[in-house]
C-alpha cells in the first residue's frame, strides 16, 4: 500500500455530544459547498457543517423519527434509503457525498458507493473497522460476535450487515479504480492513528476509519 | 298547541331543504366570505378567456408591515375557502381547523393566512354553476374546461390584488397539493415554502378512472340534463350522491373501515335479505353522499375532477418533471402517508425525486398512519409536528419571529 498515512492534524477529542467522526469529516469539506449525508439521522452533522462551512446541506434518512426531527430543526432531509433512492440523483450533483457510519448497513455496498462517486464529485466514507484487535480478540479467544464501544449490538439486532474491515474497503476502492484521496484511522474516543505505518497496522489498531474518495 | 308548532300543510324537512338550497344558490354568486371581482380578463389553458370572474376567500392572522408571512391554503376537490371557519352551509368546523389556528401548526398568531376557493368551484368563485353575465344563467357545460394551472393563475391574481408580493408559504393536499407544486413552477419566485401533500406529478390512470366513474354516475341521472338542471328546476342529487361514495372509499383506507365499522349491521340484528343498507358501512357512505349534495354543485364536480385528470407535470416539460422545478429556489416539504392509496408514498417519491434531479432543497416525511389519503385532514399529531417543524425551520430562514422552540 502507497498511501500516505496523514498525521498532519492533531488528534481531535469528542465534542459535546457530536459523534467523533463528524470532526474528522468537516476538517475533509471545504467551504460553501454543496454536501448530501447518506444516512444523516437527526441532521447532526449537516448542522455542523451548515454552521462551520456555510454548506447547502441535504440529507437522506430511513428512520421517519429522525427526518421528523430534522426537519424540524430547519434541515432538508429525505425520508428514503440509500439502496433505492440514490440513483434518482443526477450525475455530479453535489460537491461531497457523505455516507458516516451507514455503508455497513446497506444492502449493496458496492452499488451504493458506486451512486455516491456517480452524485458527488468527492465521496466521504466513515465506517466501525472490524479488523480493530478488540474485534479479532473476541471472536479468536470467545468465539462470540463482538461487542464493543462501536459494536454495541448483539448480531440478531444490529443494522450492520456489511461488515469489513479497512483493508477490505480499501481493497473494494481498488477493484472500482476510487482513488483514495485522504484515509484517517481512529479510536473511539477520536484520537488519531496519528504516525505513520503499514495498512496492517491501521487494520490493527483503527476502531473506525474516514476515508475522501474521488473517481 | 305542540302539533301545531309548524303550519299545517307544509313538510319542515321541505322548508329546511329550501332554506338550504337558497343559502347554497347564494353561495355561489355572493359568498359570506371576502370577495374579489376582477375585470381584467383570465386567459385559460384552453384559450378561452374568462373577462369577468370573481374569487371568494378567507383570511385568518394579520399580514405583517413586510408583507413576509402570508401562508396560501390550496383546498381539495370539494373543499372551499372556509378552512378554519365555520362553514356557512353546514355549520361545520372549517376543514382544516386541526392545522390552522391560533397556536397550531399553520399558526394565525404568526401567519397571514389566505384560503380562497378554486377556479371552477361553488362556493364564491367564477365556475360552471356561476351566473353568465352574458346570459344572466348559469353557465353550465358553456363554462370553459380550467386546469390546476389556471386555478393557480387565479391564485396569483388574488394574491397580487392583496399586495404580496411573495408568499411564505404555500400548503395543500390532494389537488390543494397539486397546485401548490403548480406554484412552484409557475410562480417560484413568488413562494418561499412550499408543502404539497399527498400528491404526485401527475394524476395516475387508476385515478381518472376513479373520477370517469364519479362523472359517469352524474351524467346518467336524468335529472342532470344534460348540466341544464337548474333552468329546469333541479339537481341531479343521486348522481353526485353515487359520485361521492364511490370516491369516498377511495378517501380512507381498508384497514380504516375495518377498524370502524368491520361488518356491523346498522340497527338490526340479523341481514334483511334485501337491499336496505344492513352494514354500517353502506349507511355511512350514504350519509356521506346526502350531505355531500347539499353543499356541492354536481357540474362543478365534472370540472374539478377534470382538472385533476389532467395534471401531469412531465407533460408540460418535455416529459421529465425535473425540467418543472429546474432553478426552484424554493424550500420544499412532500408529505405522503403510509395508507394513502389513491396518492401512494410512491407518487410522492415521484415528486421528490423530480426534486432532487433539481438540485431543489427538498424534505420529504412519510406519515405512519391507517386513515388513508383523508388523513391530511384528520387529528394526525406525527403530521401536525412534521407541518409544524417545517414551517418554523423556514421561517427561520426567512427572518419571522418563531418564538420558544
Amino acid at each position: 500500500m502507497s498511501l500516505a498515512v496523514d498525521a498532519s492534524a492533531p488528534p481531535v477529542a469528542p465534542v459535546g455530544d457530536l459523534r467523533v467522526d463528524y470532526d474528522v469529516i468537516a476538517g475533509l469539506i471545504a467551504p460553501n459547498t454543496r454536501i448530501l449525508d447518506v444516512g444523516c439521522g437527526d441532521g447532526g452533522l449537516m448542522a455542523l457543517l451548515k454552521e462551520r462551512h456555510g454548506v447547502r446541506a441535504s440529507g437522506i434518512e430511513l428512520s421517519p423519527e429522525n427526518v421528523a426531527r430534522a426537519v424540524a430543526r430547519g434541515l432538508s432531509v429525505v425520508q428514503g434509503d440509500a439502496d433505492t433512492d440514490l440513483s434518482a440523483y443526477p450525475d455530479n450533483a453535489f460537491d461531497y457525498v457523505i455516507l458516516s457510519q451507514t455503508l455497513q448497513a446497506t444492502r449493496n455496498p458496492k452499488a451504493v458507493l458506486e451512486n455516491l462517486l456517480r452524485i458527488g464529485k468527492r465521496g466521504i466514507v466513515s465506517f466501525p473497522n472490524f479488523g480493530h484487535w478488540t474485534v479479532r480478540t473476541q471472536l479468536l479467544l470467545r468465539g462470540r460476535m463482538p461487542n464493543t464501544g462501536m459494536l454495541p449490538d448483539p448480531w440478531w439486532a444490529t443494522q450492520n450487515i456489511h461488515f469489513c474491515t479497512i483493508r477490505d474497503f480499501v481493497e473494494l476502492c481498488e477493484t472500482m479504480d476510487v482513488d483514495l484521496q485522504r484515509a484517517i484511522a481512529m479510536n473511539r474516543r477520536g484520537r488519531r492513528v496519528t504516525f505513520n505505518a503499514p495498512w496492517w497496522f491501521w487494520n490493527l489498531l483503527g476502531e473506525q476509519a474516514v476515508f475522501l474518495l474521488s473517481k | 298547541m305542540a302539533e301545531t308548532a309548524f303550519p299545517a300543510g307544509a313538510d319542515p324537512i321541505t322548508n329546511r331543504e329550501r332554506d338550504n338550497e337558497r343559502i347554497r344558490r347564494g353561495e355561489v354568486d355572493t359568498p359570506s366570505s371576502l370577495l374579489m371581482r376582477f375585470s381584467e380578463p383570465l386567459t385559460l389553458d384552453s384559450g378561452a378567456v374568462l373577462s369577468d370572474w370573481q374569487i371568494g376567500y378567507q383570511t385568518y392572522g394579520r399580514l405583517n408591515e413586510a408583507k413576509s408571512n402570508a401562508v396560501l391554503l390550496c383546498h381539495a376537490l370539494t373543499g372551499d375557502q372556509h378552512a378554519a371557519n365555520r362553514h356557512p352551509l353546514t355549520g361545520r368546523a372549517g376543514w382544516w381547523e386541526t392545522l390552522v389556528g391560533p397556536g397550531r401548526p399553520i399558526d394565525t398568531d404568526r401567519y397571514f393566512v389566505i384560503c380562497s376557493n378554486v377556479l371552477g368551484g361553488c362556493s364564491g368563485t367564477t365556475g360552471p354553476a356561476s351566473l353568465d353575465p352574458s346570459t344572466g344563467e348559469p353557465y353550465g357545460l358553456d363554462f370553459p374546461v380550467v386546469t390546476i394551472a389556471d386555478m393557480v393563475r387565479a391564485q396569483a391574481r388574488l394574491v397580487e390584488a392583496l399586495g404580496i408580493e411573495t408568499l411564505f408559504a404555500v400548503v395543500g393536499g390532494s389537488m390543494g397539493g397539486m397546485q401548490v407544486l403548480q406554484w412552484g413552477v409557475s410562480y417560484g419566485d413568488r413562494v418561499f415554502a412550499a408543502l404539497p401533500i399527498a400528491a404526485g406529478t401527475r394524476h395516475s390512470p387508476q385515478n381518472i378512472g376513479f373520477h370517469e366513474v364519479g362523472r359517469q354516475a352524474i351524467m346518467a341521472d336524468p335529472d342532470w340534463r344534460g348540466g341544464r338542471y337548474e333552468a329546469a328546476g333541479l339537481r341531479p342529487k343521486k348522481g353526485l350522491s353515487v359520485a361521492r361514495m364511490a370516491a369516498h372509499i377511495t378517501y380512507v383506507s381498508e384497514a380504516a373501515l375495518a377498524r370502524k365499522f368491520g361488518r356491523a349491521l346498522q340497527d338490526r340484528d340479523m341481514v334483511t335479505y334485501g337491499f336496505d343498507a344492513d352494514f354500517q358501512v353502506e349507511s355511512y357512505l350514504r350519509h356521506q353522499g346526502s350531505t355531500f349534495v347539499d353543499r356541492f354543485d354536481a357540474n362543478s364536480y365534472l370540472y374539478l375532477t377534470r382538472a385533476m385528470d389532467y395534471f401531469d407535470l412531465a407533460l408540460q416539460h418535455d416529459g421529465m418533471a425535473a425540467n418543472a422545478f429546474l432553478g426552484t429556489m424554493t424550500r420544499w416539504c412532500v408529505i405522503s402517508f403510509t395508507s394513502d392509496w389513491l396518492f401512494p408514498t410512491a407518487e410522492s417519491r415521484t415528486v421528490v425525486h423530480a426534486l432532487n434531479a433539481a438540485a431543489a432543497e427538498v424534505s420529504f416525511v412519510e406519515i405512519e398512519t391507517d386513515k388513508g389519503h383523508d388523513a391530511f385532514l384528520l387529528d394526525e399529531p406525527s403530521f401536525d409536528s412534521a407541518v409544524r417543524g417545517f414551517l418554523k425551520g423556514a421561517a427561520r430562514a426567512r427572518g419571522l419571529p418563531v418564538g420558544a422552540p
